[in-house]
């Protein structure tokens, strides 16, 4: 048995940057069959991710908060999906997870104590419990009756969503559609934020989503109950056999996962509107969310930039369409990302199928 | 007509980072038993799987009687007359004997099965090779031999001139065993030729006319079996002299440690698949159970370990009952495993070798530091002395993944792991399957150390070999009970045998 050396293609990390890479060319080419200049969407990117608009010269700050903003919840949402994934549970119940975060969230944001810092501090608190709780239901119907995550997830957030619109429904001021305006009590906006980047909707929900990583990060890769929880991940059997208790990591994993998605509903709740929502359809920030996670496979870093990615696509919508971009090419670039992902097994055949050939060629065979 | 029925030239076959065929050369004489000897992992597997069209060789020709051929897939060994007896029997479980034989090219009248005509055809190859086959029986209602048979039946039936075994041994009782070297002579008295690949040098002695050695995917050499001893065959297989016997030193066993009283255990459906088991395992003892795959013995280490609810009974460690004691509280009470899945049960394969080896304790003081972080330090030290002590070769050290070990390594840092623990009882399951000659005399040796650690030992095996080195009391299961428990110098392992059959011994307790 010979051992080979590390290359590239066996970093994750590589591949992952390979792979968003090939989803932006093929996009350019899409763009070009459809007849419109693809530079016009790099333009777009550009001051999406900058603020500087290359075409008249002009730099806008607010658009950098923007992308900022709209990384948070993919950010979270990642999270929430990774953290699972690495104890080998599929959390398609992001989504679920975030409205409940959400709905909370609004609800205390209306009706909870007026008084400055503790009544966000009580929503924000109170979108990650239920969250934890969403999350956690799914756990333990994992753990002790081996109930598919997949398949409870999937239902939970329907549950989340009709259950959602009760509740915001009986909220003060509610229409169809939206509640009163929300106390200024309720806000988590950060006015220096708002100045430096010309009223964008940048708010502190950035720095709790700064601390939900490093939060991640820790309990992953540096505490035994992340060991633990690897452990469980990697191989449930030898983890069991190892007296490792796996019943306890996937219901905590589950809850803490849930953790991540209600804090970014609350975040979203009481960052980006001044009201609350009733909400018609799904957000999809949850469903994003696992192509962050797996864009950014997982750990705390890779989810980050993957999270800042899909933010800076998604502030390049109306960016694109005021230069005649379909903004469905956004869409279009982020399926193509996952579809490469998934192609991460290919190359790895196409890696071996290139060792053989390398290997043949030294032990001298035609 | 050629010298030889079959003759493999200058066969190699590379996958990804190994060479598992080197230029390697096969020359059967026809109607001789031939021999394929070699350790886990020298390419005998590979060369067959060449010859048989499961795998096509990089590079090399095949001559069957002198006329090259090219044996695509395994339709064209077939219609050249070249059959597989597989060690994993492929036979469906509730057909019967001659629906499995004609499998795949089911004769027909018009356009009806005509499955009469290939049961007398099936009946009377079976008295022609002295098979003893009955052509209705239901596959699930015969034994593990006979079905053996029917694949051999499989065979003969498609005329096969040679007929491939792939280490065919490995799941009889030494009865079976016997009665199918008897079977091989018979086959080659008949006509045909036979390839045998093994590892066992016994065998190869007692029935095979020359012998082919590989190691690491090169041909060694082809001998007449009867001009070499068994010693022989054992170095040219490892390449270097091999030691047999351990030196086990007579040892006074001392009080009750682990004691098994009156279990039963049911596997996944219910079924019962341990009843009223009971055994002491005593302080400085091994006890082996032997016993053919199957009859209980992965139920009885499941509730041993917790990893299988115990249906009734009770197990006593140290006098304390730890059967309704979680994995972990049984770990922390004194009891060590080394599972027969080494991969499966035994490590993590992402993880690195300084990870897998405190799976059992990383949660200790030992490991703390403040704020609940791990100390990966102190695991890494701890690593770097099990890697030293236990002799573990790897590629970076403490960091090296798991999963690129080889497998006798993998068992090292599983057995270091275990034995750095100091556990009072150490329940051991197949602890040297797979491994290669060398890692097998040092993982016994172990063993035997920890014996005389004063360490109650409950090791299952189904090789009998193994059973007869190393224990002191033997106990053979059968069907999920023990049969007897004997003392290791007061059988035999042809009683042994018989015992794994289910029958009882003159004589023993």
């Amino acid at each position: 048995m010979t051992t080979t050396k590390k290359r590239w293609i066996e970093s994750d990390g590589a591949v992952s940057v390979l792979v968003v890479l090939m989803g932006f060319f093929v996009g350019t080419i899409l763009v070009a069959l459809v007849g419109k200049n693809p530079l016009n969407m790099y333009k777009a990117l550009l001051q999406a991710l900058s603020g500087y608009n290359i075409d008249n010269g002009r730099m806008n700050v607010r658009y950098i908060g923007e992308t900022l903003n709209y990384s948070v919840p993919f950010i979270l949402c990642g999270l929430s999906m990774g953290f699972a994934n690495r104890v080998g549970l599929f959390n398609i119940g992001g989504e679920g997870q975030y409205i409940m975060g959400l709905t909370l969230a609004q609800t205390i944001a209306l009706l909870g104590p007026q008084v400055p810092v503790v009544h966000w501090l009580l929503a924000i608190v109170a979108a990650i419990v239920i969250g934890a709780i969403w999350g956690g239901m799914v756990g333990i119907l994992k753990a002790r009756y081996e109930v598919s995550e997949v398949v409870s997830t999937i239902m939970l957030n329907y549950v989340a969503l009709y259950l959602s619109r009760i509740i915001c429904l009986q909220l003060p001021g509610a229409t169809t559609y939206k509640t009163a305006n929300f106390p200024k009590t309720a806000l988590i906006e950060n006015l220096f934020f708002q100045k430096i980047t010309h009223n964008s909707l940048l708010n502190n929900g950035i720095f709790m989503m700064i601390g939900a990583v490093i939060i991640y990060w820790y309990i992953m890769e540096k505490t035994s109950l992340g060991y633990g929880m690897r452990a469980t991940g990697f191989n449930k059997d030898a983890a069991r056999a190892s007296g490792i208790p796996v019943v306890k990591s996937i219901t905590i994993s589950m809850a803490i996962s849930g953790a991540f998605a209600g804090l970014a509903g609350g975040i979203v709740a009481l960052g980006s509107f001044k009201y609350g929502r009733v909400l018609a359809g799904m957000d999809n920030y949850g469903f994003d969310g696992i192509a962050v996670a797996l864009v950014g496979n997982c750990t705390a870093l890779g989810t980050t930039l993957a999270g800042l990615l899909f933010g800076l696509l998604k502030n390049a919508q109306a960016l694109m369409q005021g230069k005649q971009i379909p903004k469905e090419i956004t869409f279009i670039i982020q399926g193509l990302i996952v579809i490469f992902i998934a192609l991460r097994s290919a190359l790895k055949l196409y890696q071996e199928f290139l060792d053989k050939r390398k290997l043949q060629k030294e032990v001298g065979i035609k | 007509m050629s010298e030889y029925a079959i003759e493999m030239r200058g066969i190699t076959k590379t996958f990804p980072g190994v060479v598992a065929n080197d230029n390697v050369t096969l020359q059967v004489r026809p109607r001789e038993i031939h021999a394929l000897l070699g350790e886990n992992g020298a390419g005998k597997s590979t060369l067959m799987s060449i010859l048989f069209g499961s795998y096509s060789a990089d590079s090399g020709q095949i001559f069957l009687d002198g006329e090259e051929v090219f044996i695509k897939n395994p339709n064209v060994a077939t219609a050249l007359g070249i059959g597989m007896v597989h060690q994993h029997f492929k036979l469906v479980q509730n057909y019967t004997v001659t629906e499995n034989i004609v499998l795949g090219m089911e004769p027909t009248k018009g356009r009806l099965l005509d499955l009469k005509s290939a049961r007398a055809k099936v009946a009377e190859l079976s008295e022609q090779y002295g098979l003893s086959v009955d052509p209705d029986a239901l596959i699930e209602e015969i034994t593990v031999g006979q079905q053996q048979r029917v694949e051999i039946l499989k065979t003969l039936f498609r005329n096969a001139n040679i007929i491939i075994f792939d280490e065919p041994t490995a799941v009889l009782t030494p009865q079976e065993i016997d009665e199918l070297m008897e079977i091989l002579r018979k086959l080659k008295s008949e006509g045909k030729t036979i390839l045998l690949i093994t590892h066992k040098l016994r065998e190869i002695k007692e029935v095979a006319d020359r012998c082919t050695v590989l190691r690491r995917g090169r041909y060694i050499g082809t001998v007449d079996v009867s001009d070499v001893s068994e010693q022989d065959l054992a170095e040219m297989m490892v390449g270097r002299a091999v030691k047999f016997e351990i030196d086990k030193p007579e040892q006074a066993a001392g009080s009750v440690v682990l004691s098994l009283q009156d279990l039963e255990v049911r596997d996944g459906s219910g079924l019962v698949k341990v009843k009223g088991l009971s055994l002491d395992v005593h302080e400085g003892e091994i006890v082996g159970i032997a016993g053919v795959d199957g009859n209980g013995q992965s139920e009885l280490l499941g509730a041993i370990t917790g990893l299988l609810p115990l249906a009734k009974g009770a197990i006593l460690l140290d006098g304390t009952h730890i059967e309704k004691l979680t994995i972990r509280e049984r770990i922390e009470a004194g009891l060590g495993y080394i599972p027969e899945d080494r991969q499966k049960y035994g490590l993590v394969a992402d993880f690195t070798i300084a990870e897998n080896s405190a799976l059992k304790n990383y949660y200790h003081e030992r490991y703390k530091k403040r704020f609940s972080l791990l100390d990966f330090a102190a695991m890494e030290k701890d690593a770097d002395s099990l890697i030293e002590q236990f002799d573990i070769r790897s590629a970076e050290g403490a960091a090296t993944k798991a999963g690129s070990l080889s497998g006798g390594n993998q068992q090292k840092v599983i057995v270091a792991r275990e034995i750095s623990l100091s556990p009072k009882v150490l329940v051991v399951a197949q602890p040297t399957r797979g491994l290669d000659v060398g890692a097998i005399e040092y993982i016994r040796k172990r063993i035997i150390e920890e014996r005389g650690k004063g360490r109650a030992i409950l090791l299952v095996s189904f090789e009998l070999d193994e059973i007869m080195n190393l224990c002191d009391r033997i106990a053979t299961i059968s069907k999920g009970q023990i049969v007897a428990v004997n003392r290791q110098d007061e059988v035999n392992e042809y009683q042994i045998g018989l015992m794994m059959a289910g029958s009882r011994v003159e004589g023993a307790q």
